[in-house]
């Protein structure tokens, strides 16, 4: 199962800040049931997409070598709701990056209007620890996540040379 | 800055992190028995003290991990041994003696987490100021 929420990145500066985009489809299984009649796209993958931004954004500073999870969400808040035809804009800006974690704090607009803010917190996994647990391999990182930033890099090309 | 400038911008962040209410952070609470807070949260709260009063925290500084790494001359049936308690002593200098003589009486692991009080961190906070 593919359990990617953002579309595509837009915006990407390294250990600053990202800008990753998400169109919202009729298409997506959850909007037959969530709810039937009334399609919104729900809050905890909204919260996912805004996280994933987030955890690349973390999870680049250190050239993918730590193992970045998410371990708290200190603050959510939502305005609306969002619908399929609507595109989230999902942007997180690092506050704090340490050997141990970092902290992101996250908006997501649609065509400027404020849908949801959240302050996230991620986790390094301990080196030593999680190599025994995992061995080298990093799950988190594992390549669906990194190939979203090479799609951001390649449209950029293309759009340039365009 | 005095004790209760530091005190309310440290409730301030005790409200932010652990999701509490304003009057249910006292000096005398201890972080995870009456604020409920968990191990991901003392990252988190150290995060915080670094953004909010402007200063680092060395990992282990504040809250020492040491004791807890399962070091059998540090920590013998579930009790902080006499080297562990000299260790506790000497990482926690900013630490109320007449607390970490109260913990000594019964220094079970289990109890350890009574330390890390509110007051702690002020008392920690006035030290890592002054300096």
């Amino acid at each position: 199962m593919r359990w990617i929420w953002i579309d595509r990145f837009t915006h990407f500066e390294s250990k600053k800040t990202a800008t990753a985009v998400k169109c919202l489809s009729q298409a997506e299984d959850h909007n037959t049931e969530h709810f039937p009649g009334f399609p919104v796209m729900p809050a905890p993958l909204i919260l996912e997409g805004l996280a994933q931004t987030g955890g690349i954004l973390v999870g680049e500073a250190n050239d993918f070598k730590e193992k970045v999870v998410l371990a708290k969400v200190p603050s959510a808040k939502f305005y609306r709701e969002a619908h399929p035809g609507e595109t989230l804009t999902y942007t997180a800006d690092l506050l704090d990056l340490r050997p141990e974690g970092a902290v992101v704090k996250g908006r997501v607009t649609s065509d400027g209007d404020p849908i949801a803010e959240a302050e996230i917190f991620f986790a390094h996994l301990d080196q030593n620890r999680s190599a025994q647990i995992f061995g080298d391999n990093n799950f988190v990182f594992s390549g669906e996540l990194k190939y979203l930033l090479g799609i951001a890099q390649r449209v950029a090309t293309t759009e340039t040379s365009a | 800055m005095t004790q209760d400038d530091i005190f309310q911008k440290v409730k301030a962040t005790l409200v932010d992190a652990l999701n509490r209410d304003d009057d249910e952070v006292t000096l005398a609470s201890r972080l995870q028995a009456d604020l409920g807070a968990e191990s991901i949260d003392f990252l988190d709260i150290v995060f915080r003290l670094e953004r909010e009063f402007g200063i680092k925290i060395p990992r282990g500084e504040l809250f020492p991990e040491s004791i807890f790494q399962g070091d059998p001359s540090l920590v013998a049936g579930g009790k902080i041994t006499e080297k562990g308690l000299a260790e506790l002593r000497d990482k926690m200098p900013f630490a109320d003696p007449a607390e970490l003589d109260k913990f000594a009486a019964d220094p079970k692991l289990d109890n350890m987490g009574d330390l890390f009080t509110v007051n702690l961190i002020v008392r920690y906070l006035q030290a890592k100021l002054s300096a």
